[in-house]
């Protein structure tokens, strides 16, 4: 049977992207311990609009842990807490009575505040959108059994696939940065057959977009740590021999030197 | 009138060729001539964005999300269905296009049907080029499993993550459209209205969700694939900002909603814990692959399930069911589970919920099978429930989950407004009254990037040399000002009650009365008391904050707005409908078993309802279905 919380929270609230932001203090009674994070917070909100207060602004969509959309610092952890858990799948009753929760915004220079707990990340969007992808236009596609792909080539795929493109690898960086989430994409598609013929290009448009952005990795983890699908540190190794290699591979090299 | 669905004439398997070889075709050198709005980024939008941009047409996106990458298609966890046959069980294209038609029960065009079982198989071949890691065996070719409503095994899937590697994968072909410059995305913009002039589609007015402006885009057609209604009945298995809102502009501008009471409940969800909760998980059908149904023959029984024998179990699915057992279609298995609960058979801390048990299957094959198979719903379940299904059996019971209803589209997907188009969930066309298993993400990927990009030249070849409309014109204008009004109203009523209140209220007036089970006097209870819930909206609705930065209250009040109106039209339709057919279970049309009864002489027909004024009730339409192929019976999965 479930149980009630009384819990303090510290709430980073922001007016706008240019505004200035502090924290705000609320109390948070009588919340079940059935309730996710972001029930709790829908309560919190319910409270402050029947007292005349504006309702905080947090991410959300899905609330399964899959469309990435959701995620805040919790007491300093990006998701909480928590392994493997999205701020979505987050209970309450991960949490005790009494508690302190300070709830923050993703912290990064890349992902400015848009209000209170809600960031813009499309520079994630910006790699993808240079070579996150296999280029094969509608109608072109051979039959799907003509290549067949070891299922080993195809589960390591699927792990790097599994990436929900929350953010919070950047924000638990503590030099804010993309490598886990742009080395999932890169190993997905170039661990695949279908991604060969775009392997070192990829590698190297999605790496040097991404240092457009964001800061540079210095192996701390921390992003696996914090990635709500246990995304493997390993893609970046994988990810940083591709885009070495694609200093000499690249063939639109080749000719200019 | 109902203008002409348009099915192309001769033989169902000939029809979608003949007609790709008839409609007018845009040359190549021209198609950059043309604009194209496309509304929405699920699986269809995004689809059928990258398609059109490759095919050289001048592409503009617009999502309310902060990345086409979140559209709810990616919740989808089980499969797509595919008539490829490897597993050499005797499916085909004819054997997929009759299990749908079936499964719809016996309520959708049989021309739509075929086109869509006919183009599955290009669907599973471009989304393995396009890199998504279908499972596979290990002698490296494609895995499939089977799924409820059909005896042969064809769902393709990702693990339980289909719908978010298939949603990737659009997303990734439609980006590298964005980064050529072909396609010009724009991401936290709500539409708000479609525009028309001299009766077809114009463009579209936005609310853009951080800023607030309100801005105008024309195009020379536009593409609504903004999904299903499911969150009408607040909750459901839909993300929190899925909503009608788009659709249902289009539909007050002329576009008519086409069977709305055709909603789904999903069998396995978890069930509601409490007053606080905000949506309904589902756990993919999949899992009645290998998961028993049951409850205890005895309905005090208050041991742990694992510890009531095997004879004092009541598989009721198994039993009743024996040749489709756990395997029976959703609109079966959902009514099956509500009438146990409803008989007092129900477990779990509230009683409302049936177990779905594992405990078979692990013994069989072991844990590392099942984990490899559902691990990350298990997982899931475990998070939300704090219960172990390795241990314990699951606790489910049916949901909301999508809506087969939304805009009538002829064979070309084009609304009754010439010039605006509805694909994926959006448009009412494949599902008749029930969708089997799997078929939402395969109908999606159809729509977008199949049918969609060959028929729309047939409307937009005649608009050669024209331009768009400008945004100065006085119809923008107005629609700019209308938007402007209507959030300058919600911020200036000043009552006591949020907008999450009215919809949270509006929801349990919907699943009580257009729920599993309808009956007249429910419906017709249902339309007063959606009016006067309506009627205190207007007065009583509180708003904080201002229009010029983000403000999910704002889009949350918008949205419930349009649910009130959708939810009255839900009863109508369901009203009018006395009969029984797939999700729509009316109490007064059962057999002597209680199974869901069609009366095919009065009501093989669409029902589509054209809007007039908000004190004008919308007028029903019928487009007659005529089945030349298939043979109407009453479904039977004993």
């Amino acid at each position: 049977m479930s149980n009630t919380l009384n819990l303090t929270l510290q709430v980073w609230r922001q007016p706008s992207t240019n505004a200035a932001g502090t924290f705000e203090t609320y109390q948070a009674h009588n919340i079940s311990d059935d309730a996710s994070f972001l029930e709790m917070l829908d309560i919190v909100n319910e409270r402050l609009i029947e007292d005349g207060k504006i309702p905080i602004e947090f991410p959300h969509d899905c609330r399964e842990g899959i469309c990435g959309t959701c995620g805040v610092m919790i007491n300093g952890r990006a998701h909480g807490h928590e392994k493997g858990t999205a701020t979505c799948q987050l209970h309450m009753r991960k949490f005790n009575d009494g508690d302190t929760i300070v709830i923050e915004p993703w912290r990064a220079a890349a992902f400015p505040v848009v209000r209170d707990l809600v960031v813009d990340r499309s520079p994630l969007d910006r790699i993808i959108e240079v070579g996150g992808f296999i280029t094969a236009p509608t109608g072109t596609a051979q039959d799907a059994n003509q290549q067949p792909i070891p299922k080993e080539v195809a589960d390591s795929a699927m792990d790097a696939a599994a990436c929900i493109g929350c953010g919070a690898c950047v924000a638990a960086c503590p030099n804010s940065a993309a490598q886990l989430f742009t080395s999932a994409k890169v190993w997905h598609l170039n661990s695949l057959p279908q991604g060969q013929a775009e392997r070192y290009k990829r590698a190297e448009s999605m790496v040097e977009t991404m240092e457009e952005f964001f800061g540079s990795c210095t192996n701390h983890g921390e992003c696996s740590e914090a990635c709500p699908k246990e995304i493997s540190l390993d893609f970046i190794a994988y990810m940083n021999k591709d885009y070495i290699k694609s200093k000499v591979k690249n063939r639109r090299m080749s000719s200019q030197i | 009138m109902l203008p002409d669905a348009g099915i192309p004439e001769g033989p169902i398997a000939d029809k979608w060729d003949s007609h790709k070889f008839n409609v007018n075709l845009v040359n190549p050198a021209n198609k950059r001539k043309f604009k194209v709005l496309i509304v929405g980024t699920g699986l269809a939008g995004a689809s059928a964005a990258a398609t059109m941009a490759e095919l050289g047409y001048d592409v503009e996106v617009f999502t309310f999300h902060d990345s086409p990458r979140r559209a709810h298609s990616i919740a989808a966890q089980g499969g797509i269905n595919a008539a490829k046959n490897y597993r050499n069980d005797g499916d085909s294209v004819y054997r997929l296009f009759y299990d749908t038609v079936k499964g719809g029960d016996y309520r959708s065009r049989e021309a739509n049907v075929y086109r869509l079982a006919e183009v599955s198989v290009n669907i599973i071949d471009q989304m393995t080029a396009q890199g998504v890691p279908f499972a596979r065996e290990y002698g490296g070719l494609l895995d499939n499993r089977s799924f409820g409503g059909a005896q042969v095994s064809r769902t393709f899937y990702a693990r339980g993550q289909t719908g978010q590697q298939l949603l990737i994968g659009a997303y990734q072909q439609m980006m590298r459209q964005v980064g050529l410059g072909k396609i010009k995305l724009h991401t936290r913009m709500e539409m708000l209205d479609l525009v028309v002039k001299d009766g077809s589609a114009q463009g579209i007015v936005c609310r853009n969700l951080t800023t607030g402006d309100v801005t105008s885009h024309s195009g020379h057609a536009v593409v609504l694939a903004t999904g299903g209604y499911s969150n009408v009945f607040y909750l459901s298995t839909n993300a929190m900002a899925s909503n009608v809102t788009a659709a249902w502009r289009a539909h007050r501008k002329g576009a008519y909603f086409a069977n709305p009471c055709y909603t789904q409940i999903h069998p396995t969800c978890i069930p509601v814990s409490d007053d606080f909760q905000s949506k309904l998980t589902l756990m993919s059908e999949s899992l009645r692959n290998d998961g028993r149904i049951w409850v205890p023959r005895d309905r005090d029984d208050n041991r742990l399930p694992q510890n009531i024998p095997e004879p004092e179990r009541y598989y009721y699915l198994e039993e009743k069911y024996p040749a489709f057992g756990n395997l029976v279609p959703r609109d079966v298995a959902s009514r099956n589970a509500k009438t146990v609960v409803d008989q007092g058979y129900g477990v779990g801390p509230a009683k409302n919920g049936v177990y779905l048990d594992f405990a078979d299957v692990i013994q069989r094959d072991g844990r590392d099978v099942v984990e490899e198979k559902y691990g990350n719903l298990l997982q899931m379940y475990e998070r939300i429930t704090g219960e172990d299904p390795y241990e314990m059996p699951m606790r489910i019971y049916p949901a909301v989950h999508y809506t087969m209803g939304g805009l009538w589209v002829d064979y070309n997907l084009m609304t009754t407004i010439p010039g605006c188009y509805a694909a994926g969930e959006a448009n009412f066309s494949d599902h008749g009254a029930n969708r089997l298993g799997a078929s939402a993400l395969m109908q999606g990927l159809s729509d977008g990037y199949f049918v969609l990009p060959t028929t729309i030249s047939n409307y937009l070849a005649d608009k050669l040399g024209t331009q768009p409309l400008s945004t100065d014109d006085e119809v923008f204008q107005k629609a700019e000002r209308d938007v402007v009004d209507r959030v300058q109203e919600f911020l200036s009523i000043g009552g006591t009650k949020s907008p999450e209140y009215f919809h949270r209220e509006l929801g349990k007036l919907v699943w009580e009365y257009i729920g599993m089970a309808r009956n007249e006097n429910g419906l017709e209870k249902a339309i007063s008391e959606i009016r006067a819930l309506r009627d205190e909206f207007w007065k009583d609705l509180r708003v904080l904050g201002t229009k010029d930065t983000l403000n999910s209250s704002i889009e949350k009040a918008g949205r419930v707005s349009d649910f009130f109106e959708l939810a009255e039209l839900m009863a109508r339709d369901a009203l009018t409908r006395e009969e029984s057919c797939g999700g729509h279970f009316r109490e007064e049309s059962q057999t002597e078993e209680g199974e869901a009864l069609r009366q095919d002489d009065s009501f093989a027909h669409v029902s589509a309802w054209e809007w007039h004024d908000m004190d004008t009730p919308q007028t029903e339409h019928r487009e007659a279905l005529e089945f030349e192929y298939v043979k109407l019976t009453q479904r039977s999965y004993k």
